[in-house]
C-alpha cells in the first residue's frame, strides 16, 4: 500500500474542549472519591473484610488488561507483517499506554496507604505476582514508548519490526501477569486455576479491540476523516472472532469447574443461585456481552457501523460484568473450612457475603476510564497519531469500487 | 529447740548452697528467654493444640485476644476487625455441631506471604507470621490469599491502640500469637484465658522441643490442620474435627 500519512487533529472546536471538560469532569470527581475513601477509611466504601477487592479493582483489572489488547493492532501490523493494519498502530500504541495509565491510576489511589507507593518500589518479594507485574506495567510503558518512537521516527523504522515483536511478548506475559494474580491464589474455589492466564489474554484481545474501534470509530468520524469499509470489515470480523475465543475459553473454565465435585459450590453460585452474580454472568457477559455482538458481527447486522459501534460497546459492558462475576462474585462465595461442614461465626463464616458498590468506588473507576480517553485525547493534538485517510483506495491498493 | 553443733554446720552449708546455687539457676531460667537484642532462631516453632472437645460455647480467647491487643470494633460487622474468632461447625450429613476458635495459622508455607508485593507480611525464623506495617501499602491481596479469612483490614482510625500491637488504618492486620508475650517467655493471651476462665483447650509451645507439652500431646494422638489439602503445614493444629 501507499506509505500512510498521519498528522495531529485540530482540536481547536468547542467539541474539542466540551469533550475534555466532561473527561475532566469524571476525574475530578475521581480524585475526590479517592481523597474521600482515603481520609475516612474503606468503611465508607462497599468493601469489607469479606470483599477486599471491590468496584475500583473491577475497573482496574479491565483497564490493565484492555490496555494490552489494544496493542493488538499494532503486533499484527508490526509482528504478522499485515500492511492494513499498519496505519492503525500508532494509534493502537497511544491507546495501550492510556488504558494502562487509567488502570494503574485507580489501582493505586484504592491502595490502603497510596502514600506508600514509594514502599512497592523500593522493598520486592518476587515470588508475589504482584511484585512481577510492577515490573511489567512499568516496563510496558517504556516498551510502548519505544516501540512508538520506532514507527514515528522514520529513521527508526527500520527497528519497527524488533521493537514490536517483543512490545508483543511483554504484553503476552504482562496478561499473563494480570491472570495470574487470579491462577495463583489457592484458597478460593473460583481461582486456583492455570486456564485463568490464557483467559486473561484472549479476554484482552476482546476488551482492547472493542475499545480501539470505539475510539477509532469516533476520532475518524470527530475529525472529519474517512474511514473506508475495507479496515472497518476486517476489525469487525476480528473483533467477533475474539468474542467467540473468550466464550470458548468461559465454557472450557466453567466444564473445568463443573467437573470437579469440589468446585460445584461455586458453579452453582454464579451460574445458578447467585443473586446478581448469576444474572450479571448470564445477562451481561454471555447475553449482552458475547451473544448480541456475536449476531451483530457476523451477520448482515454487521453492514451498520452504528450497531458494529454497539456491538463494541457491549463487548465492554459484558468484560466490566465479567470482571464483576470473577473479582466479586469469586469472593462473595465462602471459602470452604472442613469439608462436608457447614461454618458459621460472627465473621460472616459460610455465608455468601454481600457488596454493594458504594458510589466513590464507582466515581474512582469510571474516572479511570475518563483518564485514559483525556489522555488519548491530549496526545491525538500533539502528535500525528491519526491517519490522515482510511479509506478503501488508501487501505487497500487492490480495491476496486463495486460501480 | 536447740542445735546441736553438727546441725547446725548442716543446715547452715545447705542454706549456704541453696544461695550460691540459686542465681545459677535463676541464670538459666533467664538465659533460656530470648533478650530484645537477641534475633528469633528456627530452633524453635511455635504452634497451638485446640482441641475442640473442649471448647465449648464461651468466647473467653476471643475477649482476652482482642483487650490484649486493643482490638475494639466500631459496631459495624462487616468491617471490624476480628483477629480471632469462634466458628461454629455443624456437619453436613449428622447435624453434629462443634465449635473451635479460628485465628492465623501461622502456616510454614504462607500464601499471604507468598503474594504480598512488598515483604510486609512475613514469618519470623521461629514461625510467627505478622505483617510489617511500616510497609504494608494495604493492596489486601494477603486477604485474598489467605485460606482461612485470618486477615482483618484497619477499615478506619483505631484508638486506644496498646503500644506492643501498633495499628494502622489502611494496612492488614492479624493474630500476632502475641509475639510480644512469646518474646517475654509468656504464653498467648488467648491460652491463658482459656487455662484460666475457658475449658482449658489450647495448648501453647515449642513444635521442635520433644520435651514440650505440645510436641508431646500432639504425639499422643490424633491432630489436624485446617485445610490440609493445601499442604501449609500449619503451626496451629485442631483435635477433635
Amino acid at each position: 500500500m501507499a506509505q500512510a500519512h498521519f498528522d495531529t487533529m485540530e482540536g481547536r472546536g468547542w467539541g474539542f474542549y466540551f469533550l475534555l471538560a466532561i473527561l475532566g469532569g469524571f476525574i475530578v470527581a475521581a480524585g475526590l472519591a479517592a481523597l474521600y475513601m482515603e481520609h475516612n477509611g474503606h468503611w465508607v466504601t462497599g468493601m469489607s473484610n469479606q470483599i477486599v477487592w471491590g468496584t475500583p479493582h473491577v475497573f482496574a483489572v479491565f483497564l490493565i488488561v484492555a490496555a494490552s489488547g489494544a496493542l493488538n493492532v499494532a503486533s499484527i501490523a508490526s509482528v504478522f507483517g499485515r500492511q492494513l493494519y499498519k496505519p492503525l498502530a500508532r494509534l493502537s500504541g497511544l491507546l495501550a499506554i492510556a488504558l494502562l495509565a487509567g488502570g494503574l491510576i485507580v489501582l493505586v489511589l484504592d491502595l490502603g496507604r497510596p502514600d506508600r507507593l514509594i514502599e512497592a518500589m523500593l522493598y520486592y518479594n518476587f515470588k508475589s505476582i504482584f511484585a512481577w507485574n510492577i515490573f511489567l506495567y512499568i516496563g510496558f510503558f517504556a516498551v510502548v514508548v519505544v516501540y512508538l518512537w520506532m514507527m514515528m521516527e522514520r529513521r527508526m523504522n527500520d527497528f519497527t519490526k524488533p521493537a514490536g515483536v517483543f512490545a508483543f511478548l511483554w504484553r503476552l506475559t504482562l496478561t499473563t501477569g494480570t491472570g495470574s494474580i487470579f491462577g495463583f491464589l489457592v484458597a478460593r474455589d473460583a481461582y486456583d486455576t492455570a486456564v485463568i492466564a490464557p483467559m486473561f489474554i484472549i479476554m484482552s484481545f476482546s476488551y482492547g479491540l472493542a475499545i480501539f474501534m470505539i475510539v477509532l470509530l469516533a476520532a475518524m468520524r470527530w475529525t472529519e476523516r474517512e474511514l473506508g469499509d475495507v479496515v472497518f470489515g476486517r476489525l469487525r470480523n476480528l473483533l467477533g472472532v475474539f468474542v467467540a475465543a473468550v466464550l470458548y475459553f468461559v465454557v472450557v473454565y466453567h466444564l473445568t469447574n463443573l467437573y470437579i465435585t469440589q468446585r460445584h459450590g461455586i458453579e452453582g453460585f454464579i451460574l445458578l443461585h447467585g443473586g446478581v452474580y448469576t444474572q450479571m454472568f448470564w445477562i451481561g457477559q454471555i447475553i449482552l456481552g458475547s451473544v448480541i455482538p456475536l449476531v451483530i458481527l457476523f451477520s448482515r447486522l454487521g453492514k451498520s457501523r452504528t450497531l458494529v459501534g454497539l456491538a463494541a460497546l457491549l463487548v465492554i459492558l459484558g468484560g466490566l460484568a465479567q470482571m464483576y462475576v470473577t473479582i466479586i462474585g469469586g469472593q462473595a462465595y465462602p471459602m470452604p473450612l472442613v469439608p462436608g461442614k457447614d461454618a458459621s461465626s460472627s465473621f460472616f463464616d459460610g455465608v455468601v457475603a454481600s457488596y454493594v458498590p458504594s458510589l466513590p468506588e464507582a466515581m474512582l473507576g469510571i474516572g479511570g476510564i475518563a483518564l485514559a480517553l483525556a489522555l488519548v485525547v491530549v496526545a491525538l493534538k500533539i502528535l500525528p497519531f491519526l491517519p490522515h485517510s482510511l479509506s478503501d483506495a488508501d487501505a487497500d491498493p487492490h480495491f476496486k469500487s463495486a460501480a | 529447740m536447740s542445735l546441736s553443733r553438727r546441725e547446725f554446720i548442716g543446715i547452715g552449708s545447705a542454706a549456704a548452697a541453696g544461695m550460691a546455687l540459686a542465681p545459677g539457676l535463676r541464670l538459666i531460667d533467664l538465659a533460656q528467654a530470648r533478650s530484645p537484642d537477641e534475633a528469633v532462631t528456627s530452633l524453635q516453632r511455635w504452634g497451638l493444640l485446640i482441641d475442640i472437645n473442649k471448647c465449648h460455647d464461651c468466647d473467653a480467647c476471643v475477649t482476652a485476644c482482642h483487650e490484649e491487643n486493643g482490638v475494639h470494633g466500631h459496631g459495624r460487622p462487616t468491617t471490624d476487625a476480628q483477629w480471632i474468632r469462634k466458628v461454629t461447625l455443624k456437619d453436613q450429613q449428622t447435624g453434629h455441631v462443634q465449635t473451635l476458635p479460628l485465628m492465623c495459622q501461622h502456616c510454614e508455607e504462607p500464601p499471604c506471604v507468598d503474594v504480598c508485593p512488598t515483604g510486609a507480611s512475613f514469618k519470623r525464623a521461629d514461625g510467627i507470621v505478622l505483617v510489617d506495617k511500616h510497609i504494608c501499602i494495604g493492596c489486601r491481596y494477603c486477604m485474598m490469599a489467605c485460606p482461612y479469612k485470618a486477615r482483618s483490614f484497619v477499615h478506619e482510625d483505631t484508638t486506644d491502640q496498646k503500644p506492643h500491637a501498633p495499628r494502622g488504618k489502611g494496612t492488614v492486620e492479624s493474630c500476632t500469637l502475641c509475639v510480644h508475650r512469646v518474646d517475654a517467655g509468656k504464653i498467648p493471651a488467648c491460652v491463658e484465658a482459656c487455662n484460666k476462665d475457658g475449658n482449658k483447650a489450647m495448648v501453647f509451645g515449642d513444635l521442635k522441643d520433644r520435651s514440650s507439652d505440645i510436641s508431646q500431646q500432639l504425639a499422643a494422638g490424633p491432630s489436624t490442620q485446617l485445610r490440609p489439602d493445601l499442604n501449609l503445614n500449619t503451626g496451629v493444629r485442631y483435635r477433635g474435627i
